[in-house]
């Protein structure tokens, strides 16, 4: 019944600072905080004004274009604040948390018995809804569309990203239960990636299951979705990320949302870097505590191709499940463009010799090496770029915004983390990530 | 902090005003600028454009130094008759006394063309208020070696703003641009003075100022006189090292060829344009061979002398080598997709001896072949997009069906 999904183009970036394979379990935070900017696309509007008290599971707002996708609060605890910004746009909004956790109980369900609409229901009541995302655009996905098959990648392959072989242990309950769900929403199939036959995911049942090995992306579920079932126009693929699968489980068996994640403590500002259990939209200071080199470093939530860059007042964005500290690069180099490098990454041997040490892991920096530049040399990002997409060509229809052209050339099927290994190798230092992210939200509006 | 600290705080007192642009091309030169990663990856490869622009520059010295050699042993021998048999290492090319002939002629070459063309650029930059491109640096060090040594100065400067503005700063710089400017500002010259860039004067340092005296020397290149089906006196071993005439940094092939294995060791250059390149230009020549073979063409024909000339030496004459090593993989003008680079280098290879074949005026077929190719790169990616794109179409037709 596997599949095997095998890429060869892609890059496989060895940071410093993988995480030990320990977990602490954090004590509850103080201050916790969701950010609708985390839901691209999603326009808020409050239903929890500014000293309201919610309990965990409980909407802070729902989507203006569907009222019934609900985002829930995280914890159970008081709105203690609502940050806008320009246009009175909601930009942040922070819970200060009660010290005894009280969930809303959205009562058990026998995921088996119930029908494509009640787990729907079910989802958009509790505010799981968000956890599902579409392509193309790569928002939180549509309910009335029907998606011709579900996408889980239980394998992650970005720079440093945290084993999911170990971060989902002991969750096989609540992962069948969630696909079990899943696999209702779908005339298609749900498919599940997973990097070896250990996978907590391996096992289950009801889906497709395939085993992928290659060089990052291959965790990307675009790739696999390209290698499975690629999309055409017209069809849509939900995608979900298998720690929120677990919620998802969590849910159904248990009544109660509960956003715990294992999140992974990478990078080499991180004195041990290693896993802790944290709530999403915890505050980053607290998780960060007592464990990480505050000299000139740089802090993102998710990995170190597309994630946010925050600092410790921020919170842990609502999908991530790694926070990563590096140090930032602000500093001058002496003949820097033309001296022996072998303290950096490269895809080209121009005297850069990362060639020489495969196996090495590197101590990056934030530095990009060079400035921004008009697109000069071609055929290096096919290189590193698995899906049959010509990639350069891409995105330059997205930054003349040919919307034609960007149908023509295969937008609807990436999203923009896809084309974070051809930014990290660009040359010309463009924006690789923001002109797809900018080239989808254009498509998104004039064709819907 | 010394000179770093100073630099920086130049730079941050000039931010924002019309002359940054020119302050930051000298600062970057010295200094990795300190710019970060905002959103977006927050980690970057290390190569940036002036380091890959660096390694062709690299790529190129080679070929300038044996120019230098080669300009004062042409002379030279010109004058004192040529060494037969010589081994590449020979002490009578590699001497002081043609290195100095060499040096006087070509320096003035580089001098020029970096410092007109850096100070069109850098008035572009400060104009436009964007940075100083680095396409030039590659540009600036092609242009000697692409011209006849004899060139007068004030030809180079003006074929040099020429290109610059004409064949990229209207297009909107490096990166915009269609056709190579190193060869816009030879195909200026040619165009614009061709009595001295063709014929048999100009290829021999002071051909020219001799002629008539006593002292005549000849000047003409290996494909000048085989258009005129003349014989050529050198072995096959002078024309692969490069001790014939010609362009100032063309005639050695062993050098390029070496800069080739660089260019493709490093990643820089595209190996599929230069070995389709190569193919396209033995195919062609190949043809011809044949034609000759055939009796089509007799010795009497006026084509005769090139078409004769064994396939495989047409790589090893002419501006051949240089241009497919050198020219035709700026990537900035070549086809863009893998698969059009094949049929660009193809194309490039077999017009270049057609054109050579011929142009009995001007044998060198190089550079217009590489021109046209230029303009037409576009087309080519077209049709290779498409075929991406018809996939995509015809998937989702079964899909439906």
């Amino acid at each position: 019944m596997s599949k095997d999904i095998r890429i060869k183009k892609g890059l496989d970036i060895k940071l410093v600072g993988d995480a030990e394979q320990t977990t602490t379990k954090l004590s509850l935070g103080s201050v916790y905080a969701v950010n609708p900017e985390d839901f691209h696309g999603v326009v808020p509007k409050i239903l929890a004004k500014e000293g309201t008290e919610v309990k965990a599971g409980e909407a802070l707002f729902y989507d203006k274009s569907d009222e019934r996708i609900l985002f829930p609060s995280p914890v159970s605890g008081k709105i203690s604040e609502i940050i806008r910004g320009e246009r009175r746009k909601v930009l942040t909004i922070k819970i200060t948390a009660d010290s005894k956790q009280d969930y809303k109980d959205f009562g058990t369900a026998n995921v088996d018995a119930m029908s494509a609409e009640e787990v729907k229901n079910h989802l958009f009541a509790s505010g799981c809804w968000p956890f599902v995302k579409q392509r193309p655009y790569d928002v939180v996905a549509n309910p009335n569309q029907a998606p011709k098959a579900i996408f889980v990648s239980g394998y992650a392959s970005a720079p440093l990203a945290g084993d999911l072989d170990y971060t989902l242990k002991g969750k096989e309950a609540e992962l069948q239960t969630a696909l079990t769900a899943l696999t209702k929403l779908t005339t298609g199939r749900v498919h599940v990636a997973v990097g070896s036959s250990n996978s907590p995911l391996a096992s289950a049942k009801g889906v497709e299951v395939h085993q992928v090995s290659g060089p990052h992306p291959i965790g990307n579920v675009s790739t696999q979705i390209a290698k499975v079932s690629p999309i055409n126009k017209g069809e849509v693929v939900w995608v979900v990320n298998p720690q929120d699968l677990v919620v998802i489980g969590e849910l159904f068996l248990t009544g109660k949302f509960n956003a715990t994640r294992t999140v992974a403590l990478t990078g080499s500002k991180f004195n041990k870097p290693h896993y802790v259990t944290a709530l999403a939209g915890a505050n980053i200071g607290d998780v960060v505590k007592g464990n990480l080199d505050t000299d000139n470093e740089r802090i993102i939530s998710g990995n170190v191709l597309s994630g946010t860059q925050v600092s410790q007042d921020n919170f842990l964005g609502y999908y991530d499940t790694q926070i990563t500290a590096i140090p930032e690069g602000n500093d001058y180099e002496l003949f820097g463009w033309n001296k022996p490098i072998f303290n950096k990454i490269s895809t080209s041997r121009a005297f850069t010799f990362s060639w020489l040490t495969p196996k090495k892991k590197y101590d990056l920096n934030t530095n990009t090496n060079g400035e921004h530049r008009a697109f000069v040399v071609t055929g290096s990002y096919e290189e590193v770029f698995p899906l049959d997409i010509y990639p350069m060509q891409l995105l330059k229809a997205c930054m003349y915004k040919d919307l034609d052209e960007m149908e023509a050339l295969g937008a609807y099927e990436v999203a923009p983390e896809d084309f974070a290994l051809t930014e990290f190798i660009c040359v010309s230092k463009q924006p690789h990530q923001k002109i797809i992210r900018e080239g989808l939200d254009l498509m998104r509006e004039e064709l819907g | 902090m010394g000179l770093k600290q100073n630099l920086h705080n130049l730079k941050e007192k000039y931010k924002g005003t019309k002359m940054a642009p020119a302050f930051n091309a000298i600062h970057t030169f010295l200094y990795l600028p300190n710019e970060t990663t905002h959103n977006g990856t927050h980690i970057k490869a290390a190569d940036d454009l002036k380091r890959t622009m660096n390694i062709v520059i690299m790529a190129l010295v080679p070929c300038l130094i044996f120019g230098m050699f080669n300009a004062g042993y042409q002379h030279n021998a010109a004058i004192n008759g040529f060494t037969e048999g010589m081994s590449f290492f020979s002490g009578d090319f590699w001497n002081l006394d043609n290195l100095l002939i060499g040096a006087a002629k070509i320096l003035p070459l580089v001098i020029v063309s970096y410092g007109v063309g850096l100070i069109v650029e850098f008035i572009f930059a400060v104009i436009k208020g964007h940075e100083v491109e680095e396409g030039y640096l590659v540009t600036g060090m092609l242009v000697p070696l692409i011209v006849p040594i004899d060139l007068p100065l004030w030809m180079l400067a003006v074929a040099v703003i020429f290109g610059v503005v004409i064949g990229k700063e209207v297009f909107g710089g490096t990166g915009m641009n269609i056709l190579n400017p190193a060869l816009t500002i030879r195909a200026f010259l040619f165009f614009a003075y061709p009595t001295w860039m063709s014929g048999d004067k100009v290829w021999v340092a002071d051909a020219r100022e001799l002629t008539g005296t006593a002292d005549a020397i000849s000047g003409e290149t290996m494909l000048g006189s085989l258009a005129q089906n003349a014989q050529s006196s050198f072995s096959n071993w002078d024309m692969f090292f490069g001790f014939i005439p010609g362009s100032v940094g063309e005639t050695s092939t062993l050098l390029i060829l070496l800069g080739a294995l660089f260019l493709i060791f490093t990643k820089i250059g595209s190996w599929r344009i230069m070995l389709s390149a190569v193919i396209g230009a033995l195919v062609m020549g190949f043809v011809f061979n044949q034609v000759v073979e055939m009796g089509w063409i007799g010795e009497t024909s006026k084509f005769y002398g090139l078409m004769s000339l064994d396939f495989w030496k047409h790589l090893l004459i002419g501006g051949f080598a240089f241009g497919a090593v050198y020219m035709a993989t700026d990537p900035v003008t070549a086809s863009q997709t893998n698969k059009g680079k094949w049929i660009y280098g193809f194309l490039i290879g077999f017009i270049s001896i057609m054109i050579r074949v011929f142009n009995p005026a001007y044998p060198e077929g190089v550079m217009l072949a590489i021109l046209l190719m230029n303009v037409f790169a576009p087309t080519i990616d077209h049709y290779v997009v498409q075929g991406n794109v018809k996939k995509r179409l015809k998937r989702a037709k079964v899909k439906t069906a």
